[in-house]
C-alpha cells in the first residue's frame, strides 16, 4: 500500500501569520524575531517524515501527525470541572501550582501566594516582559530550535507557557507543579513553552502534569528549557497522563554546569504516539544525573523515548535507567545515547533500558548507544526484554495467589525501582496509584 | 596521568621500535589478465566471458549490474555507518584481475614459483600445509584459484570444495539453487557490486549426514593495484552435515584505496552445523591513514533447516575501512545463530561491524559476542540488531559487546538495536566501555610484568571468550596478531 499523505506545513504557516498579526504584536522584538526565524528554520526542515534514513525517527512515524491540519486553539476558555482540578493538582494544597488550561495561563486555579521571596514562577508571556533580561539570556538558547523540527515550530509559537527561577541560595521546600489541562473536545495544536532557572547553590522540586480530560486527538508540542546554575539541585518530574488519541512531542532541554545536579522522572501513560527528547549537555565539570523513566503504554499507544547525554566534559556521573511495562498492541521505543567528547574524562555513566510485555502483541525496540571519544571513562548499558517469568508465578500461585494478583506482584516490582527513585514522597503515592489504576484495569481488581 | 621519565622514555623507545612497517607488504610480479578500468555492460560481460559462464549466469550478472545502476544514479550509497571516507568512483576501479595461466595445472609443482613464494612468506606453503596440517587449501590468488588440495580425499566422502566458477561449470543445478538464496542482488549496494562483477571466490557443498573431515581454509589476497576483489563464497551444509571454514587474508601495500566487496552465504539445512572463522589481516593504511583496503562485506547465513546452526567468529585486525555484518537468519525452529568477533582498530583505521540476528523460527537462539578495540586514532562501532519476530516463540538471545579504548584520541562506540515482537522472548543486552583498568595494571607491574606485556595480557583476557571459539592452529595466529598489531600503542 503506498500512503501518500501531504505534510501540512503551510497550515502552521499561515496560523503563524495570523498569530504575528493578532497577539504577538506587544511582544519584545528579541522574542518576534526568534519567532520568525524559528519558522523559517521549520519551514526548511519540516516534519521528520522520511522513512529511510531517518535515524533519529526510524521507529516513530509522524506522518500522520504531519498529514492532519491541526489549528491553533480558540480563545474559548473552557472550564474543568473542580473533581478534574484536584487529579490534576493530586489534591495537593501546600504545592506550588500554576495551571495552564487548553495553552492559556488560567490564574483562578493556581496557586503561587506561599512563594518564598525572590522565587519566581509565572506564565510565560508574563515573564517576558517582566522578567526580561533573564528569559532573554536563555530562551531560546538551549532547545535545538536550529536544527530540530519540533522544537522550531514549538518556538515558532513561543507565547504561553511557564517561566521557573530560583534564585542564588534559595532552598524550596515546596514542590513547583506546572500543570497543563486539555479540556474535551480539542482538535488543536498546542506549543506550550517551559524554561526553569536555577541559581547559584540553589535547590527545587519542579513537576509537569500533562493532562487531557478525554480521548480527542489534538496535538502538544511542548519544549523545556532547563537551566541549572553551579552547585544547585533540581528534581524534575513530568507526569503525561493525555488523551490515547493524542499526540505528545516533549523537548527537554537540560543545560548542567559545575557541580549541579539533576534528577528526572519520566512517567508516560497517556498519548496516542508520545515522543520524548531528554537531551542533557554537560558543560562544565562534576555535575551529576540521574534520570529515570516509567511507560506504560496499551491499546495503540506508541511511546518513544529517546535520551542524549552529551558530554562536553568530563568528571561526571550519569544513571539512566527506563522500563516499560506494555499491554495490548502497545509499541515503546528507545533511544539512549551517551556521548562522551575527546578530553570528557572521568564520566561515569550506566544506561538500562528494560521491558516487560504484557500482551503478544505488544512491541519493544530499544537502542542504548555510546558515542565515546575518550579512554578515560567507565561506561556500561543493558537492555532486557521478557514476560512475566513463568516460574514466579507458579511459584506465588502455588502460594494461594491468584493470578491477577501474582501478575499485579511482579509487575509492582519490576516497577519498584523506577518508582522508588522519586524523592517527593506524596508525589511517589501519586504516582503509584496511578500505576495501581493501570494494572487493575489490565489484569483485574485483584491486581 | 602522570609518568615518570624513564616511563616515557622507554614508551617513546616501543613506540619507535614498533611503529613496524606491515610486515605482509609486498607485491608479487606475475603477469596478470585484467578488466579494463571502470564499471560498465562490457565488464560484465567480460568477466562472464572470461570464466566461459553459462548464460543463465551472465543474465543474473546483468540484472544484478542494472540494480546496482540504478542505486547508484540515485545515489543511495550506504551512508549510515559511522565511518568517513570518500566516494568510491567506481568507474576508476578494475573489477577483474586473473594470474595468466597458460594451461591446468595438475600439481602444486607445476604452481609459478613467484606464487608459491608469496604464501611463503605469508607463512603458509601450501606443500607443507598439504603434507603436515591436514588442511584443505583453495587459495586464491587475486581473483583466480590457483591450487586445490585434497580435493581427492574430500571428494571421495562426497563433499564438493571448489573454485565458485569451477562449481558453476560442474554443479550448475547447485550453484543455480543457492546463489543468491540468502544474499539476493538487490540486497545492498555492495551485495548487488559483488553479484555483478564477482570474479571468484569458494563453493562448498557437505552432504546429507557427512563431517567434513579437514578444516576447509581459503587464502584471499588483493593483490593487483586498484583491484576490486570480489569475490563470491557459497557454503551449504545438507541435513546434519558439518564444516568448518577458516578464511584468512592479508593484502599487500599499496597507496591508494583497494576496494574490496565480498558476499558469503551459508546454509544450513535440518541439523547441519556452519562454523565459519575468519583472520582479517588486509593493509590498514600508513602511519598517516594514507592508503588501506576498504572492506565492505555482506556475509550471512540462513538456519533453514530444524535445529541447525551457524556460528560466524572473526578477528578483524586490518583494512582501513571495515564495513561488515555477518549476520544469521533463524528460520528454522530451533536453530542458533552466534557472533563472536574481535575487532582492533588502531592508526586512522575505521571498523563499523557487528551482526544481525533475525529470530523467525519458534525456540530459536542467538549469543552476540562483540570485543572492540581502539587504539591511537582508531575508530570502533559495533552496530548489531536482534529482531524477534511474531512467530518465533520463545527466543532466546544473550548479546555482550564490550569496547576497550587506548589512548586518548581513539573512539568506541556501540549502538545495539533491539526489536521484539514477540513477548515469550527473553533478551539480555551488556555492554561495557572502558580503558584498560589501572587496577589490573599495577597488579602486573608490581609482580614485575612490564606495562607493554601487561597490555597485551589483559588484552587477550578481554578477547578470551572470542579466540576460543576459533580453531586452535588460528587461534594462536589470531592472539600473535592482536599482539603484534598492540605493540606500539600503549603509553
Amino acid at each position: 500500500m503506498t500512503q501518500t499523505l501531504a505534510t501540512q506545513e503551510h497550515v502552521y504557516l499561515e496560523a503563524f501569520r495570523a498569530f504575528q498579526r493578532n497577539g504577538a504584536v506587544h511582544d519584545p522584538a528579541w522574542v518576534q524575531a526568534l519567532r520568525q526565524s524559528a519558522m523559517d528554520r521549520f519551514m526548511e526542515l519540516r516534519f521528520p517524515t522520511a522513512r529511510r534514513g531517518n535515524e533519529e525517527w526510524k521507529y516513530t512515524d509522524v506522518r500522520p501527525l504531519a498529514a492532519t491540519p491541526f489549528p491553533l486553539p480558540s480563545s474559548a476558555n473552557a472550564k474543568p470541572a473542580p473533581q478534574e482540578v484536584r487529579l490534576a493538582t493530586f489534591g495537593e494544597r501546600t504545592w506550588h501550582r500554576l495551571v495552564l488550561v487548553d495553552g492559556q495561563p488560567a490564574p483562578d486555579l493556581s496557586s503561587l501566594n506561599g512563594l518564598p521571596e525572590r522565587v519566581r514562577v509565572m506564565g510565560l508571556a508574563e515573564a517576558v516582559t517582566s522578567a526580561g533580561d533573564l528569559v532573554q539570556s536563555h530562551l531560546g538558547c538551549h532547545a535545538a530550535h536550529q536544527s530540530e523540527a519540533f522544537a522550531a515550530l514549538n518556538t515558532a509559537f513561543l507565547h504561553h507557557g511557564a517561566f521557573v527561577h530560583v534564585p542564588d541560595g534559595v532552598f524550596l521546600e515546596q514542590p513547583i507543579h506546572l500543570i497543563f489541562i486539555t479540556t474535551r473536545g480539542q482538535q488543536a495544536a498546542f506549543h506550550p513553552r517551559v524554561l526553569i532557572v536555577t541559581g547559584r547553590d540553589s535547590s527545587a522540586t519542579v513537576v509537569e502534569s500533562y493532562l487531557g480530560l478525554d480521548n480527542s486527538r489534538y496535538f502538544t508540542n511542548v519544549v523545556a528549557e532547563v537551566a541549572l546554575g553551579r552547585g544547585s539541585a533540581l528534581k524534575h518530574y513530568r507526569i503525561q497522563r493525555q488523551s490515547e488519541a493524542s499526540y505528545h512531542i516533549a523537548t527537554t532541554q537540560v543545560n548542567l554546569t559545575a557541580n549541579s545536579s539533576f534528577t528526572n522522572g519520566a512517567f508516560d501513560f497517556g498519548g496516542g504516539l508520545v515522543r520524548n527528547n531528554l537531551n542533557v549537555l554537560v558543560a562544565e565539570e562534576g555535575s551529576n544525573c540521574a534520570l529515570h523513566g516509567l511507560y506504560m503504554p496499551t491499546g495503540d499507544q506508541h511511546v518513544d523515548n529517546q535520551v542524549i547525554i552529551d558530554h562536553q566534559v568530563g568528571h561526571s556521573d550519569v544513571k539512566e535507567v527506563y522500563k516499560g511495562i506494555l499491554n495490548g498492541r502497545a509499541r515503546s521505543v528507545f533511544h539512549g545515547s551517551i556521548i562522551v567528547q575527546p578530553h570528557a574524562a572521568k564520566v561515569n555513566a550506566t544506561q538500562e533500558d528494560k521491558n516487560l510485555l504484557l500482551s503478544p502483541e505488544a512491541e519493544a525496540d530499544t537502542k542504548p548507544a555510546f558515542w565515546i571519544y575518550c579512554d578515560d571513562v567507565k561506561c556500561g548499558h543493558g537492555a532486557a526484554c521478557g514476560q512475566i517469568d513463568p516460574d514466579a508465578l507458579f511459584y506465588l500461585r502455588s502460594r494461594g495467589l491468584s493470578e491477577a494478583a501474582a501478575k499485579g506482584l511482579l509487575v509492582r516490582g519490576f516497577a519498584a525501582g523506577i518508582l522508588d527513585a522519586i524523592q517527593v514522597e506524596s508525589l511517589r503515592k501519586h504516582v503509584n496509584s496511578i500505576v495501581s489504576a493501570r494494572l487493575e484495569e489490565w489484569l483485574g481488581q485483584e491486581a | 596521568m602522570t609518568t615518570t621519565p624513564q616511563v616515557q622514555e622507554s614508551n617513546k623507545e616501543v613506540k619507535a621500535a614498533l611503529r613496524q612497517e606491515y610486515k605482509y607488504g609486498f607485491v608479487t610480479e606475475v603477469e596478470a589478465e585484467t578488466a579494463p578500468r571502470g564499471l560498465s555492460e562490457d565488464t560484465v560481460r567480460f568477466i562472464s566471458e572470461k570464466k566461459r559462464e553459462p548464460e543463465w549466469m551472465l543474465q543474473w550478472r546483468l540484472r544484478a549490474y542494472r540494480h546496482f545502476m540504478t542505486l547508484l544514479a540515485r545515489d543511495q550509497h550506504p551512508r549510515w555507518a559511522h565511518l568517513r571516507y570518500p566516494e568510491i568512483d567506481f568507474q576508476n576501479i578494475i573489477c577483474y584481475s586473473a594470474p595468466k595461466q597458460k594451461r591446468k595445472l595438475n600439481s602444486l609443482d607445476e604452481v609459478d614459483p613467484e606464487l608459491l613464494k608469496t604464501y611463503e612468506k605469508l607463512g603458509i606453503s601450501l606443500a607443507e600445509q598439504k603434507r603436515l596440517a591436514g588442511v584443505a587449501v583453495d587459495a586464491i590468488f587475486d581473483s583466480v584459484s590457483i591450487a586445490t588440495t585434497f580435493k581427492e580425499e574430500l571428494a571421495k566422502r562426497g563433499v564438493i570444495f571448489c573454485a565458485m566458477s569451477e562449481a558453476i561449470q560442474d554443479h550448475p543445478e547447485l550453484v543455480r539453487k543457492y546463489l543468491g538464496s540468502v544474499v539476493p542482488y538487490s540486497d545492498n549496494f555492495y551485495a548487488a557490486l559483488n553479484a555483478a562483477v564477482f570474479s571468484d571466490g569458494s563453493f562448498c557443498y557437505i552432504p546429507k549426514g557427512v563431517r567434513c573431515p579437514y578444516e576447509l581454509t581459503t587464502y584471499f589476497r588483493i593483490n593487483t593495484q586498484d583491484v576490486g576483489q570480489f569475490e563470491r563464497t557459497l557454503i551449504v551444509a545438507e541435513e546434519g552435515a558439518y564444516v568448518s571454514y577458516l578464511e584468512g587474508c592479508s593484502a599487500p601495500m599499496f597507496d591508494t584505496n583497494q576496494l574490496h566487496a565480498a558476499v558469503v552465504e551459508l546454509i544450513t539445512l535440518d541439523n547441519a552445523q556452519i562454523k565459519y572463522s575468519t583472520i582479517q589481516n588486509w593493509y590498514p593504511g600508513d602511519a598517516q591513514g594514507m592508503g588501506g583496503v576498504y572492506n565492505f562485506v555482506t556475509k550471512r547465513g540462513k538456519c533453514q533447516g530444524r535445529n541447525s546452526r551457524i556460528s560466524w567468529t572473526q578477528v578483524e585486525t586490518g583494512s582501513a575501512i571495515t564495513w561488515k555484518y555477518p549476520s544469521v537468519l533463524l528460520q528454522g525452529d530451533g536453530s542458533i545463530g552466534e557472533f563472536y568477533s574481535v575487532a582492533l582498530t588502531k592508526g586512522y583505521q575505521q571498523a563499523d561491524t557487528g551482526t544481525k540476528m533475525t529470530h523467525i523460527g519458534k525456540n530459536t537462539r542467538s549469543t552476540v559476542i562483540a570485543k572492540t578495540i581502539s587504539a591511537e586514532q582508531g575508530e570502533g562501532t559495533y552496530r548489531g540488531l536482534v529482531k524477534v519476530m511474531p512467530s518465533a516463540e520463545n527466543a532466546w538471545n544473550f548479546t555482550q559487546c564490550d569496547s576497550l579504548l587506548i589512548g586518548d584520541r581513539c573512539g568506541a562506540h556501540t549502538t545495539p538495536y533491539v526489536e521484539v515482537r514477540n513477548n515469550t522472548a527473553h533478551l539480555e543486552h551488556e555492554a561495557f566501555t572502558s580503558r584498560v583498568s589501572e587496577e589490573q595494571l599495577f597488579y602486573c607491574n608490581q609482580r614485575g610484568i612490564g606495562l607493554e606485556e601487561a597490555h597485551a595480557l589483559i588484552i587477550n583476557g578481554f578477547c578470551r571468550e572470542v579466540f576460543k571459539q576459533l580453531p586452535l592452529e588460528f587461534a594462536v595466529e589470531a592472539t600473535r596478531l592482536l599482539e603484534m598489531n598492540l605493540e606500539g600503542t600503549v603509553g
